[in-house]
């Protein structure tokens, strides 16, 4: 599966990794005051001197580690990962590890790859006829990017929400039922009752819903309608739900509301974001990924990541230089 | 939390299996529709191919004043019952055509009766006399199936071998040209009124209902509407091209108008607003840069109207474009008949040679529908641009 | 003579016109020439002046022809020639006098243009009168002579006797004209039936392969395939029920024990139905293709297999536009002309076996009016009354189909129907 020159590019890179991370990481102080970053700043990213960027992470592992997360229990494992559309290659070797119970969000300028590296952990890019996805992504002991994986039992268990909400034209009620329904995970109308009520309680919506459950999905306002979609996906208990940008079309209202929701689903599912306002990821998630070109450059704890980044790339992002 | 992924697999097959079988059954439908345009194809080649050839004889044609007026006498008595009764019909013209042919004899191919014309190509019986004559004539190469050019240049006849498509593709030739004068101005104008002039009020709405309404109005209507006001009401000729263009030009209206509208649309307002934006009047704007621009889908949108119309039957009957004429006459308001007329009434003649007929003139149109449908997918192919 | 009168007049006045351009350009090239700024290019004077004479003396001719039409006269087609001809010649003499630096002759030909426009858009509203007053005109005169209501329930159609009754040759009762249009009737739904059971299942089935399983070049190559038969004339489907499908049906049922006629609805309806299939599934395939993607994503995220997606999601989605596609067909089926005038029956028949000999509307108006027609008789004018019936069907069909995919268009931007 893995190219044999790309292997050994990748133990050499892997190398030098340890020894920047180590140096990285002897360079924060352990008290978390912010120091000075020593070089970067002064010299732009790679091209002036031709001094090799700092990697941010190292075998998929984030440079600093979250102390509330329990790293013994790992969600998806994503290994050198990457992704061609046509000669186009969007997805670099990619290598993440994403933690149970945890929010991790990804975030980077426009056209980083961020949302496609999303949509390969259930496997929508399989849509796209021109796509080529090469690399492993671990599950429960599974490689879910294997031929042989069946798409609609890795989506059974890895739930998704759009940047746009996408209700079903069907009655809320029938919105949120209809894929546990189809899964036979529920039968009989009380249990389908039983069931909507609860997610649409975790999703935070029962209580403007209750009373017009038989009205089509699309009559919500927008807010409504994406914690509606967020209900329907966590209706079916799932371990992960994925979320692409799911504020970006939405009032500062509701988008608080939802980031409330994710902050509290974290609980039970395990949640990996794409987002493009990086006060969202700082408030709501635990570990951060940034992207750039298609790489990972830095997996960090999000509070690292925007206080003292390891690397210049996502220091000159964060601060604003481009993006 | 969630069952394991091979839980979820093993539930999983029975709905997987619901998937095949549903793409299986959309799949028989495109197949079965393909396996009708196969099955009706082929049964007209098989029935039509022949009808581009006709059994023919090798005689000697006897040109004197006396065979002028009494034709029979030009053949030898064995043969006559073989020659088509369409010869000595047609026999007299000849004279006046080229009167050098007074007082000679010649030896010329003549066409075969419709039993023989069947026999020679495989399908009929003929008594066993005759079938003795016609093979030893086979044998001596003097009887066989030739390229039927009458069937190309003849009109209506009640000799099968007399009669062929010529006198019908002029009628439709001069009923399209009508239609198309007709249609085609003020369809692209109505388009351009509606598209760029129009305001948005109740009157241009209307207009707009009213023109996707027409456009599904049964074509037999439009065939009463020129029966009752073409003919009974301004006194056009029945059964002339005038009448039947003008009728089949009213059908061909709304599908000029609906393809110009998409075709206008298409053109990003971008061009207008610039257009504006440099001083050009609404008419300067459509006329020197949004027609330019979508000229190619006018043109082939017009051209698969025109398939259409040249298809067209119903209303044409109702107007009398079924009449029987054995010679056509380059003219807007005598009788005329068009292709699909033509192959209307030969479908409805009980004589086999007829069928074949119908066939072949079924096999005549379909080429240049297809034809022009082809033209117009080049056209849209090589012309559409994106934006 | 006359022959020659009518082009020898189009090339005098497009001689005219062009004099005219060019009057008028030279004489604002004069007027420029005299270092005057005029309103206009000296162009659209000359197309100012061309409009002025030509356009006047077309306008004026039209006019004075449909009125005369209108009121009976017979047309002296001399005079409006001369009459044409001195329009023109005034016009362009009065148009000359415009030909100055304070006459906006740009706006004067956008003004005429936008009229004459407008009169183009009134072509197809005249279309639709001319078909609304042509056939209740000629329907109002048949109910003086029979009864609407014995019209609308009768159940014995026989024509035929009305000849013999105009020429006051009608003795008994069994040969007295009968106008009951219920036989007819229920002989074009019976076949318009059986079309759309073809119809509808084959042509949305292909529209769904097509739409979200084909791969590209399936497409590529079934897109035109059904564009021919689309394009299939209807007079060859009536040759193909005919001469081929309606033995092929009788042989059938020999087969079954059963006994059919040759001229069965069976035939007609399912040649018809293969006639309404490509339409069917083309806009079907437009509706299907506009249902949004992200609908399809959402259901495909939530692990639901593609099928079910279809069923469940796709399918309900563009219903009403699939609904109103196959009201459009089912329009298109009751009007269907020529698939039945070849390949059914001619003699009303009220059964329910389509196997059984019946005839349609549409037939019964085809043979009225052919052969020797003579308007007024009482045949004639049923035509009339029948095809009033069949406009008023077919246009409720048409509007209820329109109102429904409306919704969908608005949603989901739709191009197409």
């Amino acid at each position: 599966m893995t190219h044999p020159d790309s292997a050994a590019r990748d133990t050499a890179a892997a190398d030098g990794q340890t020894e920047q991370r180590s140096r990285s990481r002897e360079s924060r102080p352990a008290n978390g005051e912010v120091q000075p970053a020593v070089d970067h700043g002064a010299s732009e990213p790679q091209s002036a001197g031709g001094r090799p960027e700092r990697q941010g992470q190292s075998g998929g592992k984030p440079v600093s580690f979250n102390n509330e997360v329990d790293h013994e229990r790992l969600s998806m494992t994503v290994t050198d990962l990457d992704l061609w559309y046509g000669d186009y290659q969007a997805l670099k070797s990619l290598d993440i590890e994403i933690y149970s119970n945890t929010v991790t969000a990804l975030i980077g300028p426009s056209g980083c790859g961020k949302s496609t590296f999303l949509r390969c952990l259930n496997r929508m890019n399989d849509l796209i006829p021109s796509a080529r996805i090469e690399g492993r992504i671990e599950m429960d002991g599974r490689n879910v990017n294997a031929r042989e994986m069946d798409v609609v039992a890795l989506r059974r268990r890895v739930g998704m929400v759009f940047q746009n909400p996408n209700p079903f034209p069907k009655t809320i009620f029938e919105n949120v039922a209809y894929a546990p329904r189809m899964h036979d995970i529920v039968s009989s109308r009380r249990d389908q009752e039983e069931l909507v009520e609860q997610a649409l309680r975790d999703a935070g919506l029962w209580d403007e819903v209750k009373d017009k459950l038989d009205q089509p999905g699309t009559s919500l306002s927008g807010g409504q309608q994406q914690r509606l979609c967020i209900a329907r996906a966590i209706a079916l208990r799932p371990d992960v739900i994925l979320m692409d940008e799911p504020t970006s079309a939405l009032d500062p209202i509701s988008t608080a509301i939802i980031e409330d929701l994710m902050v509290r689903l974290r609980k039970d599912f395990t949640i990996v974001v794409v987002t493009h306002n990086m006060q969202q990821a700082a408030r709501v998630a635990d570990y951060t990924a940034f992207f750039h070109l298609g790489e990972i450059i830095e997996y960090n704890d999000t509070a690292t990541l925007f206080e003292t980044p390891a690397t210049t790339k996502a220091e000159d992002y964060i601060t604003g230089r481009y993006g | 939390m969630a069952d394991s992924f091979d839980e979820i697999t093993k539930q999983l097959r029975k709905r997987h299996g619901k998937t095949r079988r549903l793409k299986l059954i959309s799949m028989s439908a495109l197949i079965l529709s393909g396996l009708f345009l196969a099955v009706f194809l082929g049964d007209m080649v098989q029935r039509g191919w022949s009808a581009f050839l006709q059994g023919q004889i090798q005689l000697e044609v006897t040109y004197t004043e006396e065979t002028r007026t009494m034709p029979l006498n030009a053949i030898d008595e064995d043969y006559r019952q073989l020659v088509t009764q369409g010869f000595f019909w047609s026999f007299p013209g000849k004279f006046e055509q080229d009167p050098e042919l007074t007082g000679t004899v010649r030896d010329e191919w003549v066409p075969a009766s419709s039993d023989v014309d069947q026999y020679l190509k495989g399908r009929g019986r003929l008594s066993s006399q005759e079938q003795q004559v016609v093979d030893r004539l086979v044998e001596q190469g003097q009887a066989e199936l030739r390229f039927n050019k009458t069937f190309f240049t003849g009109g209506g006849s009640r000799s099968p071998a007399m009669a062929g498509i010529g006198a019908a593709a002029l009628g439709t030739l001069l009923t399209i040209a009508v239609t198309m004068a007709i249609s085609l101005p003020i369809g692209v104008m109505t388009a351009i009124y509606l598209e760029e002039f129009a305001p948005d009020n109740r009157f241009t709405r209307m207009i707009e209902v009213n023109i996707n309404n027409l456009a599904a109005v049964p074509s037999i209507l439009f065939g009463l509407l020129g029966l009752a006001i073409f003919i009974g009401f301004f006194g056009v000729p029945r059964s002339s091209p005038l009448v039947g263009g003008l009728t089949i030009a009213l059908m061909t209206l709304p599908l000029i108008i609906i393809s110009t509208r998409a075709s206008l649309r298409s053109v990003p307002d971008g061009i207008r607003h610039a257009a504006f934006g440099v001083g050009c009047t609404r008419w300067q704007v459509v006329s020197d840069h949004v027609l330019p621009v979508s000229l190619p889908g006018i043109l082939t949108g017009s051209i698969i109207g025109m398939a259409q119309a040249i298809g067209e039957t119903a209303p044409l009957i109702l107007v009398g474009m079924i009449a029987f004429i054995p010679n056509a006459d380059f003219s807007l308001l005598n009788s005329a008949t068009v292709l699909p007329a033509q192959i209307y009434t030969w479908a409805s003649l009980p004589d086999q040679a007829f069928q074949e007929k119908t066939a072949g003139g079924i096999l005549v149109l379909l080429t240049i529908l297809i034809l022009l449908n082809a033209i117009a997918v080049l056209m849209r192919n090589r012309f559409e641009r994106r934006w | 003579m006359s022959d020659y009168l009518f082009p020898a007049f189009i090339v005098l006045m497009v001689g005219l016109g062009v004099a005219a351009f060019f009057t008028g350009r030279q004489r604002a090239v004069g007027v420029r020439a005299e270092g005057k700024t005029m309103r206009s290019q000296p162009s659209q004077y000359g197309w100012f002046m061309s409009l002025a004479s030509v356009g006047a003396a077309i306008a004026v001719i039209s006019l004075c022809w449909f009125v005369l039409v209108i009121v009976g006269s017979p047309v002296p087609l001399y005079s409006l020639y001369f009459v044409g001809l001195a329009v023109a010649l005034l016009g362009m003499g009065y148009g000359l006098r415009y030909v100055n630096p304070d006459f906006h002759a740009r706006n004067a030909i956008e003004w005429v243009i936008r009229f004459a426009l407008a009169g183009a858009a009134l072509i197809s509203v005249l279309t639709t009168l001319g078909i609304v007053v042509s056939v209740v005109s000629e329907a109002i005169r048949f109910f003086n002579m029979y009864s609407f209501w014995d019209f609308i329930t009768g159940t014995r159609w026989n024509p035929g006797a009305s000849f013999l009754e105009a020429a006051g040759r009608s003795s008994s009762a069994s040969s007295r004209a009968e106008f009951g249009s219920l036989p007819l009737f229920a002989g074009t739904f019976m076949i318009a039936l059986i079309a759309m059971l073809v119809a509808i299942p084959v042509g949305l089935g292909a529209a769904v392969y097509m739409v979200e399983f084909a791969p590209s070049r399936v497409r590529r190559l079934a897109k035109p395939m059904l564009e021919i038969l689309a394009g299939i004339p209807t007079v060859v489907y009536g040759f193909f029920a005919a001469i081929t499908v309606s033995p092929l049906v009788v042989d059938m049922a020999g087969l079954f024990g059963l006994e059919a006629s040759y001229t069965n609805a069976l035939s007609p309806g399912l040649v018809m139905g293969i006639m309404i299939i490509p339409f069917i599934s083309s806009l079907s395939d437009d509706v299907i293709n506009s249902v949004p993607d992200s609908l399809r994503q959402g259901a495909l995220a939530l692990g639901v297999t593609k099928g079910e997606m279809i069923r469940n999601v796709v399918l309900p989605t563009a219903a009403p536009g699939i609904i109103s596609a196959s009201l459009l067909g089912v329009s298109r089926a009751l009007g269907e002309t020529m698939i039945v005038v070849m390949a059914a029956g001619m003699s009303p028949n009220l059964t329910g076996n389509p196997l059984e000999n019946m005839t349609t509307v549409t037939v019964s108006i085809v043979s009225s009016l052919t052969g020797d027609i003579s308007f007024g008789s009482a045949q004639t004018l049923s035509a009339f009354a029948l095809g009033l019936v069949l406009f008023a069907v077919t246009l409720l069909l048409n509007l209820v189909s329109v109102l429904m995919i409306g919704h969908f268009r608005r949603k989901y931007s739709l191009s197409a129907l």
